[in-house]
C-alpha cells in the first residue's frame, strides 16, 4: 500500500524533522487538517471555488495528432487551463480555506519560478489576506513578470539572499519567517515537500486531478484506469495529484519525469532519484542531491519549477519500492517536446510539463495503450525561454 | 560522570555556554577558539557543525556556515581537529548541528567518534523528540552523550514536561519566537515565559539562548535560569577579530563580569 502512516512516513521517507520552534505550528495543522478537510463546509467551499474560480474540471483532451505520432491513445490532462496557468492553484485554494478555518491572519509562501507565489498571491487577494512570498534573489531577477504579477495581486515579495539564492533558500526563509511568526501565520507550502502533514495534505488537494481523470476516462474510454500516467516531478505536486488515486492500482504504470538539465552526469542536473541519496531537507526524509558530507547541492534545470534538489517523500517511496518509473529528461529534449506539442496540438506547454511529454520517447508501451500525460502548466511564462531556444 | 552533569552539580548559576561555527572564520580556528573561550571563562562550548540549509538560524550564523563550508569544513575535518583536544580543554563540549550531515557521516559512527574524542553532548535542532525516542535515545546513551532539546514560548507545558523527562543534560530555552541572532534586549513577555518555565521546577537545568549578547542580557537571563547561551554575538566577535585569543577572552569576560 502506498499510504502515509500515522507518523507521517511513506515507507522510509517523510516524517517531521523540524526545529522545536515549529512543532506547535505543525502540530496544530496535523491535529486539525483531516477533520477540517472532511467537513462538509470545507468541501463545499473548496469544490465550489475549484469549479467557479479555478475552472474545474479541467478537460481530459484526446490528443489525436500526438497519439498518431507515438502510436498510442494519448490524453492530456489540461491543468494548464486552471486559473493562473497551472495546477498550483488547486493546493493554494485548499490551504487558504484551511488557514481561514484555523483562524490565521497572514499567509507566507516560498516560490521558485513564481508560479506557486502567484497562485498564493491570487488566493490571498481572493480571501483578503495579507501575503508575503519569499523568493530567491536570483529567481527574482530571472522571473520578473511573475514578481510583478504577485505585486499587482497585493503580495509582498521578499528576496531570499542566503545560500544559493534560489528555491531551496526561499523555502528556508519561509520556514524562518514561520518560526518568527508562529501564532497568526499559515505557511502555504507549494509542493508535496516539507514536514508531515504537508506532503499528504498538498497531495490531497492535488488529488482532484486523478479523481477527474478517473471519471473522464470512464466517459471517453469506458474504463477508469489508463495503462500509464506520466507527470513531471520537481518537488512533485502535480505528479502526486495525477498519481494519487492510482497509487494502489498496480496495473496503472506511474511514470515520473525528472529534469536531467544538461545531462544526468553533467554536474548541471536536477535528476534527484538518479543522483540523490537519502537525506533530510526542509523537514522530511527523502532522496536528496547532496555531497558526501551531507551538504545540499544546487540543482540545474532549464525549467525553474523542476529546479529543486529533493523530491517529495511519497515520490522517494514510489522510487524506492519500484512503484514509479523514473526517467530523466534533458533540457534540450524537453524543449523539443514542448515545441512538438505546440505544432501538433496547438498547445504551448510549460517547460516543466514538456519534460513529461518527452518521457513518451523514453518508455515502452503497446500500440493501443491509453496514456494520460499531466499537462501541469501552460507555456506563457516560458515564452522567453522558448524564444532564446529559438529552434521552432 | 558526564562533564555536563558534573558542571551543573557544582555550578547552578550564571552558566555561560558559547556557540561557535567550526571552520569559521578560518578552517583551522576550531582549537584556538575553544582554548580562548575556556580561558575567558566559558563553562560549556558548543561546536556548530556547518550545514548548507540551517533553517533555525538567522543571517549571522547562516553566513558563518557558508564561509566555513567554503573554507572546506566537514564533519570529518572537525573530528580530525578535535583529535586529542581533551589534553587542553576540560570544560563540557557539545556538538550542535542539523541532522543531514550527521546522517551522511552515519549516526552510530558519529556517536562513537564523539565519545572517542571526548564530546559530552549533542544539540540537534531538527531532531524531533519522537524520532529521538524511536531511533536514537539508546544509541546516544550507549556512547554517553547527553541530548539537549529546545523549547520555545509556544511549547506547551505538557511537552516541556515530556522533554524534561527525556533529557538529562540541560534544556535549551529559546528566548522568543525567533531564529538565532534576534535583536538584543529582553521584553516583559519573555520574562513572563522565563518565570512560567522556572515555576515548573523541572529536573533539568535551563539555559536561555537566542538574543543573548552582552553582560546585561546574560545577567537578565541568568536571573530566571541557570545561565545562557551566546551564539550570534560571539560569531560577530570572532568574525571581526584580528587577534582571536585576546578578543574572545575580552568578550567573554565582558559578559560574565
Amino acid at each position: 500500500m502506498i499510504q502515509v502512516d500515522e507518523k507521517g512516513f511513506y515507507g522510509k521517507f517523510g516524517g517531521a524533522y523540524i526545529p522545536e520552534m515549529l512543532h506547535p505550528n505543525v502540530e496544530e495543522l496535523k491535529e486539525n487538517y483531516e477533520a477540517i478537510l472532511a467537513s462538509k463546509e470545507f468541501q463545499d467551499e473548496f469544490r465550489g471555488l475549484l469549479k467557479d474560480y479555478v475552472g474545474r474540471p479541467t478537460p481530459l483532451y484526446f490528443a489525436s495528432r500526438l497519439s498518431e505520432k507515438y502510436g498510442a491513445k494519448i490524453y492530456l490532462k489540461r491543468e494548464d487551463l486552471c486559473h493562473t496557468g497551472a495546477h498550483k492553484v488547486n493546493n493554494t485554494i485548499g490551504q487558504i480555506i484551511l488557514a481561514k478555518k484555523l483562524g490565521k491572519k497572514r499567509i507566507i509562501a516560498e516560490t521558485g519560478a513564481g508560479q506557486h507565489g502567484v497562485a498564493t498571491a491570487t488566493v490571498c487577494a481572493l480571501m483578503g489576506m495579507e501575503c508575503t512570498v519569499y523568493m530567491g534573489e536570483i529567481d527574482i531577477a530571472r522571473q520578473r513578470p511573475n514578481v510583478e504579477r504577485m505585486k499587482i495581486l497585493g503580495a509582498t515579495v521578499v528576496p531570499a539572499t542566503s545560500g544559493s539564492k534560489t528555491l531551496k533558500d526561499a523555502t528556508n526563509e519561509a520556514m524562518r519567517a514561520w518560526i518568527n511568526n508562529p501564532v497568526d501565520t499559515h505557511y502555504i507550502i507549494g509542493s508535496v515537500v516539507g514536514p508531515h502533514p504537508y506532503p499528504e495534505m498538498v497531495a490531497r488537494f492535488q488529488s482532484v486531478i486523478s479523481e477527474e481523470i478517473k471519471w473522464q476516462l470512464r466517459e471517453k474510454e469506458g474504463r477508469e484506469n489508463p495503462d500509464i500516467v506520466i507527470a513531471c516531478v520537481g518537488g512533485g505536486s502535480n505528479a502526486a495529484g495525477a498519481f494519487y488515486h492510482y497509487y494502489n492500482t498496480p496495473e496503472v504504470r506511474l511514470v515520473a519525469a525528472e529534469a536531467a538539465g544538461l545531462g544526468v552526469l553533467s554536474g548541471k542536473s536536477a535528476a534527484t532519484t538518479a543522483l540523490g541519496t537519502p537525506g533530510i531537507l526542509h523537514g522530511s526524509k527523502t532522496i536528496l542531491m547532496q555531497t558526501e558530507d551531507g551538504q545540499v547541492v544546487e540543482p540545474h534545470s532549464i525549467s525553474a519549477g523542476l529546479d529543486y534538489p529533493g523530491i517529495g517523500p511519497v515520490h522517494a517511496h514510489l522510487f524506492d519500492v519500484g512503484r514509479g518509473e523514473f526517467v530523466a529528461v534533458e533540457d534540450k529534449d524537453a524543449m523539443v517536446a514542448g515545441i512538438e506539442l505546440s505544432k501538433l496540438e496547438g498547445i504551448i506547454p510549460a517547460i516543466e510539463s514538456a519534460h513529461a511529454l518527452h518521457a513518451l520517447n523514453m518508455i515502452e508501451f503497446a500500440k493501443d495503450d491509453v496514456i494520460v500525460v499531466n499537462l501541469s502548466g501552460r507555456g506563457d511564462k516560458d515564452l522567453e525561454t522558448y524564444i532564446k531556444w529559438g529552434q521552432y | 560522570m558526564n562533564r555536563i552533569h558534573t558542571l551543573f552539580n557544582t555550578k547552578k548559576e550564571r552558566v555561560l555556554s558559547i556557540y561557535f561555527t567550526a571552520g569559521f572564520p578560518a578552517l583551522e580556528d576550531t582549537m584556538p577558539i575553544m582554548e580562548a573561550a575556556q580561558a575567558g571563562g566559558a563553562d560549556i562550548i558548543e561546536i556548530g557543525v556547518p550545514y548548507s540549509d540551517p533553517v533555525a538560524d538567522g543571517p549571522t550564523i547562516q553566513d558563518s556556515n557558508m564561509i566555513a563550508l567554503e573554507n572546506g569544513i566537514s564533519l570529518k575535518k572537525i573530528f580530525a581537529q578535535l583529535e586529542g583536544f581533551r589534553a587542553k580543554i576540560h570544560i563540557p563540549v557539545v556538538m550542535m548541528g542539523y541532522l543531514n550531515p550527521i546522517m551522511q557521516y552515519g549516526m552510530e559512527a558519529f556517536c562513537q567518534k564523539c565519545k572517542e574524542v571526548g564530546v559530552d553532548g549533542l544539540i540537534l535542532p531538527d531532531l524531533p523528540m519522537q524520532q529521538f525516542q524511536d531511533d536514537y535515545k539508546e544509541l546516544f546513551a550507549q556512547y554517553g552523550l547527553v541530548n539537549t532539546f529546545l523549547i520555545s514560548p509556544q511549547t506547551s507545558e505538557k511537552r516541556i514536561r515530556e522533554i524534561d523527562e527525556n533529557t538529562s543534560g540541560f534544556i535549551y530555552m529559546v528566548s522568543s519566537h525567533s531564529i538565532t541572532g534576534a535583536k538584543a534586549g529582553i521584553s516583559d513577555e519573555q520574562i513572563a515565559y522565563f518565570e512560567r518555565v522556572k515555576a515548573m521546577n523541572l529536573k533539568n537545568p535551563r539555559l536561555i539562548g537566542f538574543g543573548i549578547s552582552d553582560a546585561e542580557t546574560f545577567s537578565k537571563a541568568s536571573e530566571y535560569s541557570n545561565g545562557a547561551i551566546i551564539g550570534s554575538a560571539f560569531i560577530k566577535t570572532v568574525k571581526d577579530s584580528k587577534n582571536l585569543n585576546k578578543d574572545i577572552q575580552n568578550y567573554i569576560q565582558s559578559v560574565v563580569n
